[in-house]
């Protein structure tokens, strides 16, 4: 046997960010690409020890364990108002919050709202994936109309109870927002879209130009009974048309940064 | 230091602000708004945050972040925002980290009104956010002394990782009284071990209330219940007045206490041999002291603004031994000493027994009297 | 020794201040004192009464049924509290705009027409000036020159112009003889 030596390149590693354990997600879900998304852009940014995460209530409240950095678990629906809390106490720390829609755009409306309106200095990363994961598949305020779901069996009835929130749309309202943009996890090409948007989102907080918040439309192929790949193709034919994909708010000063 | 003449609330505000409170996140409500006003314009002055929440949710969630960096931290607000508070307070509780509350209790349930209560005690002392914990409960009688445990909240908040609650009554925020304010104190330099940084010494830290497995949960309730154990044994505190060679003693806290005072005084002009015992902790409870009395004395008659909820405490302690007779108004109505030295002169005069609840014989002469 | 004062009135008449005003004296004096407001929910109007007590010793109850005096500034104050002075207390009552007598002959009875007297001195917002001083005139509680003091020392810095006519006010409700003409 012959062995010829050739050049190895390095084309994939675990970022630093990224504690090296098996997640208790299951099986194709998204979280896991959200996570790793977060973790590069805090290693490109060299802000590994340099930020506190805050953890949520829903599927990711266990994101604290995947991390390489310094965390706090917030309670359902309050962690904009946590990292509030440490970022004006710690303002040279990137603080970002991690949560779902259940805790975001339901129970944490008013948390959401008070922070990004008062320009608050941190990221949110928002997984959009139109279900209560962790409960059992409940309707969740992202549940798309018509939705079969644990609480809505025979679809979501915009009549009786009411009509999905589009997160993105309401907070680029607020005069205090600067960064808020929607992006997919679907497929590879959103997928880097996202990466970016992270990215951006992180940097716009590490220059102090305020409020930022990607929204990642995310799948959850067991609630929603079916497999990844039907759960990505339910993605692209169902959610994008009722959450497009695009950049809501982007600060003219926000709009300078390049990456 | 010379004495000013200054409300409770801006006191209790200036004093924590002296005692070096790093970050004030709040909510405004009547009547502890001065609080947050106050502080609205001296915490910026010095550079440190201060942040009008959205709600009182926002405002402790907000505690809570600021408490996870080991900061001196603190809200304030009155009883209808503290119960919305309950949820944060739990969490922080769980995930030991020190905060200061205070309450400026008024007139309930539900919206109830502005005037000065004591309804929240069960609440403050006894819980009210979910799950085994316990909050250290400082509760005042006069400016002077609402200054002087304000810098006490912080100390004993730091040094058992623990709530400590200053429970005031709307009278006590509202009211003037010369007190003087000790000098600022440099803010804490010394970071705790536990507190989140950013990982900027290389080590990762977690803080959370989240405790999946049962036995791990115990073990923290186990930690915490030793700790409160630590705090009953080394932090009681009350004042005593003409207790040496009382017969019979009142006790109240606050404002009840104070005004008992002057009921205790006009049944001493009378030569009854009436003493008063005023908890300034009303967590952990002076049982000790309260103990001892029972050995000593006739009877007992605790006087609230409330339904008597101190009275249950005082009856654990009591066990019986002696009669216990209550006296409270309710809804923001602030008894005067008059009232007071009428039930002390019928617990003198008897007939007194230990058959039955106090609370009882109360409703009913109450009933009489307001209809 | 401890003495209590309530003070009673429309929104807007200085009743906070007066009362801050003894206090402030009170204190300088060396004395243990409260002050304490009835707060109501209504920002502006409305009646306002606040209870002062000046003691030796620590004090205990701010709250006082049976204040040894009161000073009404109007027609539901002075209806509202005098059954409650103390025998043998005193009340002084703002004659200028209320139309009744009082009806208790346990007591000092004070009528001041004041807001005559604080017109004749050029300043109608001293009204509760002149009351306070009227009180010192028949109350032993606190010297005129400690509330002058007072006066300087705590009038609000916006206020500083009017110190005079508050003090002149002062003197003018403390020399009063019940009666009397007002002299402009």
């Amino acid at each position: 046997m012959v062995v010829t030596d050739i050049p190895t390149k390095i084309v994939y590693e675990r970022p630093e960010a990224l504690d090296p354990r098996v997640t208790h997600y299951c099986p194709g879900c998204t979280h896991g690409v959200a996570h790793r998304l977060v973790a590069e852009a805090l290693d490109e940014m060299g802000e590994v020890e340099n930020t506190i995460g805050v953890a949520s209530v829903g599927c990711s409240v266990f994101a604290y364990n995947y991390f390489n950095i310094d965390f706090v678990e917030a309670a359902h629906g309050r962690a904009p108002a946590m990292a509030t809390g440490i970022k004006r106490v710690l303002p040279d720390r990137l603080v970002f919050t991690y949560q779902g829609d259940g805790d975001l755009a339901s129970i944490g409306m008013g948390e959401i709202v008070g922070a990004a309106s008062r320009g608050e200095q941190i990221t949110v990363i928002f997984i959009n994936n139109a279900t209560y994961g962790m409960t059992g598949g409940q309707m969740a305020p992202t549940s798309l109309p018509g939705q079969v779901t644990s609480s809505s069996p025979t679809g979501r009835d915009v009549t009786r109870q009411g009509h999905p929130i589009q997160t993105a749309e309401l907070l680029s309202t607020l005069t205090g927002s600067s960064y808020i943009v929607r992006r997919s996890l679907h497929n590879f090409r959103e997928t880097r879209r996202a990466k970016k948007a992270i990215r951006t989102a992180f940097e716009v907080q590490k220059q102090g130009l305020g409020f930022s918040l990607v929204e990642l439309l995310s799948n959850c192929p067991t609630n929603w009974g079916m497999s990844a790949v039907e759960s990505r193709d339910w993605i692209e034919e169902r959610m994008l048309a009722f959450y497009p994909l695009g950049d809501y708010k982007v600060s003219s000063a926000v709009a300078d940064i390049k990456i | 230091m010379a004495k000013e003449l200054i409300k409770g609330n801006t006191a209790v505000a200036e004093a924590a602000l002296r005692a070096g409170l790093e970050a004030y996140f709040g909510y405004p409500i009547t009547p502890q708004s001065e609080l947050l006003e106050h502080l609205s314009g001296r915490m910026p002055e010095l550079g440190r945050p201060f942040v009008q929440a959205e709600s009182e949710l926002g405002a402790i969630n907000m505690v809570y972040g600021a408490a996870c960096t080991g900061k001196r931290v603190m809200t304030s607000s009155s009883s209808p925002g503290v119960s919305l508070m309950m949820e944060g307070l739990s969490y922080i509780a769980g995930t030991e980290v020190p905060m200061v509350l205070v309450d400026v209790v008024r007139g309930g349930p539900g919206l109830g009104n502005i005037a000065p209560a004591q309804g929240d005690y069960n609440q403050i002392v006894h819980g009210g956010g979910h799950g085994d914990y316990r909050i250290i409960v400082l509760a005042p009688s006069s400016v002077q002394e609402a200054v002087d445990l304000t810098a006490l909240a912080f100390d004993l908040a730091d040094k058992y990782r623990a709530i400590t609650c200053i429970m005031l009554d709307g009278s006590i925020g509202q009211m003037m009284e010369p007190a003087e304010i000790p000098p600022m104190q440099p803010l804490k330099t010394d970071i705790p071990d536990w507190a989140v940084r950013g990982a900027r010494d290389g080590e990762k830290r977690l803080l959370t209330s989240i405790n999946l497995d049962p036995p791990a949960q115990e073990a923290m309730n186990l930690r915490l219940m030793t700790r409160w154990q630590a705090i009953e044994r080394n932090e009681v505190r009350y004042k005593g007045y003409y207790l040496d060679d009382a017969d019979f003693v009142v006790v109240g806290f606050g404002t009840a206490g104070r005004i008992s005072l002057s009921a205790v005084r006009a049944a001493r002009e009378k030569g009854l041999k009436v003493g008063l015992l005023r908890p300034i902790t009303v967590a952990p409870f002076p049982n000790t002291v309260l103990d001892e009395l029972t050995e000593k004395v006739e009877g007992f008659l605790v006087v609230e603004m409330n339904a008597g909820q101190m009275l249950e405490d005082v009856r654990l302690m009591v066990r019986g031994r002696k009669p216990v007779e209550f006296f409270g108004r309710m809804g923001g109505v602030v008894p005067f000493p008059d009232e007071v030295l009428t039930e002390i002169e019928r617990l003198v005069k008897g007939p007194r027994t230990t058959d039955g609840h106090p609370r009882d014989r109360w409703l009913a002469r109450l009933a009489e009297t307001i209809g | 020794m401890q003495q209590e004062v309530i003070i009673a009135g429309f929104g807007g008449q200085g009743v906070l201040f007066a009362g801050q005003l003894l206090a402030y004296a009170g204190m300088d004096e060396g004395k243990e004192v409260t002050w304490i407001p009835s707060y109501g929910p209504e920002m502006r109007g409305g009646t306002a009464n606040c209870t002062v007590v000046i003691s030796d010793e620590e004090i205990g109850s701010p709250f006082v049924k049976n204040p040894a005096a009161v000073i009404a500034m109007n027609l539901p104050s002075l209806d509202k509290y005098e059954h409650l002075v103390r025998e043998g207390g005193t009340l002084v009552v703002n004659l200028s705009i209320v139309d009744r007598q009082v009806t208790r002959d346990d007591i000092q009875v004070v009528n001041i027409p004041a807001n005559e007297i604080a017109e004749a001195i050029g300043s109608k917002r001293a009204v509760n000036m002149v009351m306070i001083g009227a009180l010192l005139g028949n109350m032993d509680l606190l010297s005129l020159e400690a509330l002058e003091a007072a006066l300087e020392e705590h009038l609000p810095e916006r206020h500083q112009k009017f110190l005079d006519a508050n003090k002149e006010a002062l003197r003018r409700g403390a020399a009063y003889q019940p009666g009397e003409p007002v002299k402009a």
